[in-house]
């Protein structure tokens, strides 16, 4: 399973800057941990999030061992006009999550 | 004993009562109380609560077909959302056949196993974890509201006698920090009441979702005491008390704890 959920107000006046907040379920192994019996736990991470809104790149993370699991990433962005705000989160073994939120600017 | 050593004794028994009492009502705090601002706003919006994912995952469990009889929870339980409003702060709850009170994790497990005939979960596994967390969910907000009777009486004694039995190469007691000792530091974080407000909590240390029973097994291994299993009897009998000790505080599920 692998979920997300983001954050978007339906609605904004044109100009307003507004608050998008996301969280990725990932257990961001960071690649250094051993198990009890000593074998090294293989990496498994994200390894980019990329915020594009109505196709313009507006925001984007490259994330590394050293950040929690279930990243929570906030961020802020001016409502220019109504469309479509996706997200993606990328990373090692395949993992691949997009999301998308709607946004009406008046 | 003389008669003057026995009234001594006496005496220093009951300045030790009056020293390691029990919290009153209206000292008692939530951890919620005792955190950061910062892991107090994480926990308060839904948007930014890493505890959602499991309560999410937990949702479409209670709609998904399981077991040889091929039904959901969702089947017999209906809507969650009224159904199960209020059931978390009634647990650990007698049961009985088992005739012995059992917690909501184990409440789950039953049901499963008895009803659905399903394969058993794990205890800890992530989906019982996110069953318990989308069951608990619906109670947020809601008073602990732990009844005790004839038949729950023993356990709730049996619960407070651990809480106050010194344990483990430590030699502590649950209630010497959680009751004598709350609001001071334990070398940088503060010591809560220990109240189980928000169970199954997403801790920040453990970078996921917890029960009650691992975070009881973190305290009896920091006392350096041998930590019960999964499930163990004198497990739910500590649940009981915590949550009775606990009763009219609101469940918080899924908190934040740091």
């Amino acid at each position: 399973m692998a979920r997300a959920i983001v954050n978007v107000p339906a609605r904004a006046k044109r100009g307003e800057i507004v608050e998008v907040k996301t969280l990725a379920q990932h257990p961001m192994e960071t690649g250094f941990r051993r198990t009890q019996t000593g074998e090294l736990i293989p990496r498994d991470i994200i390894r980019r999030f990329t915020c594009t809104y109505n196709g313009t790149e507006v925001y984007r993370v490259d994330l590394h061992p050293a950040m929690s699991a279930n990243p929570l990433i906030a961020f802020s962005t001016i409502a220019t006009e109504t469309g479509t705000i996706a997200f993606q989160w990328a990373g090692d073994n395949g993992y691949s999550v997009t999301e998308t939120a709607s946004i009406r600017v008046e | 004993m003389s008669l003057r050593t026995a009234l001594l004794f006496a005496a220093s028994l009951l300045c030790a009562g009056a020293g390691a009492g029990e919290i009153p009502p209206s000292e008692r705090r939530s951890g919620y109380d005792l955190m950061s601002r910062e892991t107090r706003a994480i926990q308060d919006d839904d948007a930014t609560n890493p505890g959602m994912l499991w309560v999410l995952d937990g949702e479409a469990l209670w709609n998904r077909k399981a077991g040889a009889v091929g039904r959901a929870c969702a089947a017999c339980h209906g809507d969650a959302r009224t159904s199960m409003k209020g059931v978390a702060a009634r647990y650990p709850a007698f049961d009985a056949a088992l005739r012995r009170p059992v917690n909501l994790e184990e409440r789950i497990k039953l049901c499963r196993s008895e009803r659905q005939k399903a394969p058993p979960l794990a205890f800890e596994s992530r989906d019982l974890l996110a069953l318990t967390a989308y069951v608990a969910r619906q109670s947020r907000g809601l008073p602990i509201a732990i009844v005790i009777d004839e038949r729950t009486l023993p356990f709730l004694d049996a619960g407070r006698e651990a809480f106050h039995r010194r344990q483990g190469q430590l030699n502590l007691a649950c209630s010497q920090c959680h009751d004598d000792n709350w609001g001071k530091r334990l070398a940088g974080s503060v010591i809560p009441q220990a109240h189980p407000t928000g169970y199954p909590v997403y801790r920040l240390e453990w970078q996921g979702l917890g029960s009650l029973e691992r975070r009881l097994r973190n305290c009896l291994i920091g006392i350096r005491a041998e930590p019960y299993a999964f499930g163990a009897p004198e497990f739910v009998d500590l649940e009981l008390y915590l949550m009775w000790r606990a009763n009219g505080m609101k469940i918080e599920t899924p908190a934040v704890r740091p």
